[in-house]
């Protein structure tokens, strides 16, 4: 065991796994704050929708595409003079917080677009036909009937956030994902690179089963 | 009332006009229940949605009451929806509340009830469509004609005067249609409600309607009582959805007539007379020999109806139709 596992420093492994939960946490906290309302305008303004915009709509959709199409990486590396502008350093785990926005806020605006779009449309006139305001059709019925849609939304997004959050290690962003480049690639440390890996797969794991849970448990259809 | 005044509806598409709605005059009376009947694409929904502005009219004006609803500003569109309550074929209803949140719900939106208002107005229609120990449960777990009840409660929950009804039967069995049907004739006599109702079911015209507007490629092609609509029909769609509801098939009926012999006479009674013994007295009386070739006795609303198709031979054929005259039959040679 000792000669098996000798290079793992189990410290380290515990504040790089807290680490990653600070990440993915913070991170995604801010992805659904920011790409919720998007997501809803996303929505909104499309075609044959309550505030059809079709300039608005196409703005906000090419925004978010364009977000979606730089690879993860290219956007950490993009991403790192305006990190820096904002909290003042691109490393540790401060550093890494924006460009996993970047990445996780336009991903799950799409996803609560899609949610949105599966509300049945009857329910929208219905809601409508009672006199209700666009508001009230928001938070009183697209948003209640979206939500197990929006919970799964969420649960992805927390895990395309745990592997970006890895990610943010070749640019020093500390983590589980920083150690896994540190010791088990750089300084071929395999027994390292396993542990994390593992831990990762964990991690992914509990966030997918306590995500199928609730969407299970505000699912009323 | 509700008054359609050239009211026409088209939309855009690709650049082009299509008409939904031609040009339509039609009027609906306080507290009458008015049914439009059609096939789909008719454009019966479109007409429907065009009282509540779901469907914004491109032309004419609708006069509900008097005033103008077209020119209605939003807050002022929103009121007056808030009087106009309506339902759905899919019930349509907020899979993530209660029946009673449900219920609740248009009175939550109005923003102008306190708690206890809402919570007595909930116990009051939950009791009223007979959903009292359903209260709590979610519509997933109701059955068709449970979740239309729901719907019927939803709608009335802020005491509209106009309940619109969009093919609200057609997704459910017989059974549970009469037992909705009558819940909406309740609901019209105790309330004084004005029901619009669309369907592609004559029947539901027949058992619950005053007066019927048949429509066809977006247009009414047949409009007034039921009976009248019902029982002599004019239109060619009109017929086909008469004969439809009563299980004719029209080519067959013409097969049927070819072969009898004499004169054939189509017989209409209506409320009373239809349980005189008419036709042994004419008959006995005139001379004339008559066989039945199609014939039914039924209800529209609450009239009694019998409509007989006679082949008549022989006899004082004047006379018979004198005494058919007489005793208030409406008759109709056919041949």
């Amino acid at each position: 065991m000792e000669g098996l596992l000798s290079n793992v420093d189990w410290a380290e492994i515990g504040f790089a796994s807290w680490d990653t939960l600070v990440m993915v946490g913070l991170s995604l906290a801010f992805s659904v704050l920011i790409g919720l309302p998007i997501g809803v305008l996303l929505f909104l303004t499309g075609k044959r929708q309550l505030l059809e915009q079709p300039a608005a709509y196409a703005v906000l959709s090419f925004v978010v595409n364009v977000l979606r199409s730089v690879p993860f990486i290219i956007l950490l590396i993009v991403m790192i003079p305006f990190t820096v502008m904002l909290i003042g350093t691109s490393l540790g785990v401060a550093g890494a917080i924006p460009p996993l926005v970047a990445g996780g806020a336009p991903f799950f605006a799409r996803l609560v677009e899609t949610s949105l779009r599966e509300v049945d449309r009857g329910i929208i006139e219905a809601t409508q036909a009672m006199g209700a305001t666009v508001r009230q059709i928001i938070f009183g019925a697209l948003l209640p009937e979206a939500l197990p849609g929006i919970i799964a939304g969420i649960t992805v997004t927390a895990i395309t956030l745990v592997s970006y959050a890895a990610m943010s290690g070749v640019i020093g962003g500390g983590g589980l994902g920083d150690l896994a480049i540190r010791f088990g690639y750089q300084r071929f440390q395999t027994d390292v690179m396993v542990i994390t890996v593992a831990l990762l797969v964990i991690f992914v794991q509990v966030l997918q089963m306590v995500g199928d849970r609730l969407v299970l448990y505000f699912s009323r259809k | 009332m509700i008054v359609f005044d050239q009211v026409q509806k088209s939309y855009q598409v690709g650049g082009r006009a299509i008409p939904a709605l031609h040009p339509t005059d039609m009027t609906i009376e306080t507290g009458e229940v008015f049914g439009i009947v059609g096939h789909s694409g008719a454009g019966k929904s479109t007409l429907v949605r065009l009282i509540n502005l779901l469907e914004p009219p491109t032309g004419g004006r609708i006069l509900i009451d008097g005033e103008d609803v077209v020119r209605y500003n939003p807050a002022q569109l929103r009121a007056f929806r808030r009087k106009v309550g309506m339902i759905f074929q899919h019930f349509n209803l907020l899979s993530s509340k209660t029946v009673a949140d449900n219920i609740a719900f248009p009175m939550k939106l109005a923003g102008i009830y306190s708690k206890t208002e809402i919570r007595d107005r909930v116990d009051e229609l939950l009791a009223r469509v007979s959903l009292t120990d359903h209260a709590t449960k979610y519509p997933s777990q109701l059955s068709g004609g449970q979740k239309q009840r729901v719907g019927i409660a939803r709608a009335l929950a802020c005491r509209p005067t106009i309940l619109l009804c969009d093919e609200a039967t057609s997704a459910l069995d017989p059974q549970t249609t009469q037992s909705v049907l009558k819940l909406l004739a309740d609901i019209n006599r105790e309330l004084g409600l004005t029901i619009v109702l669309i369907t592609h079911e004559m029947d539901v015209v027949r058992r619950v309607c005053d007066r019927v507007a048949v429509m066809d490629a977006g247009e009414v092609v047949e409009m007034g009582p039921v009976s009248d609509v019902f029982l002599h029909p004019k239109h060619p769609t009109t017929r086909d959805f008469v004969f439809e509801s009563e299980n004719i098939d029209g080519q067959e009926l013409q097969e049927d007539l070819q072969k009898a012999n004499g004169r054939i006479l189509r017989l209409t009674f209506k409320g009373e007379s239809t349980y005189q013994p008419l036709l042994g007295s004419v008959a006995r009386q005139s001379g004339v020999d008559f066989s039945i070739l199609s014939g039914r006795i039924d209800h529209i609303k609450d009239t009694p109806y019998g409509q007989l198709t006679l082949s008549l031979v022989g006899g004082d054929l004047d006379l018979a139709m004198q005494a058919f005259d007489a005793a208030d039959v409406h008759v109709e040679v056919v041949r």
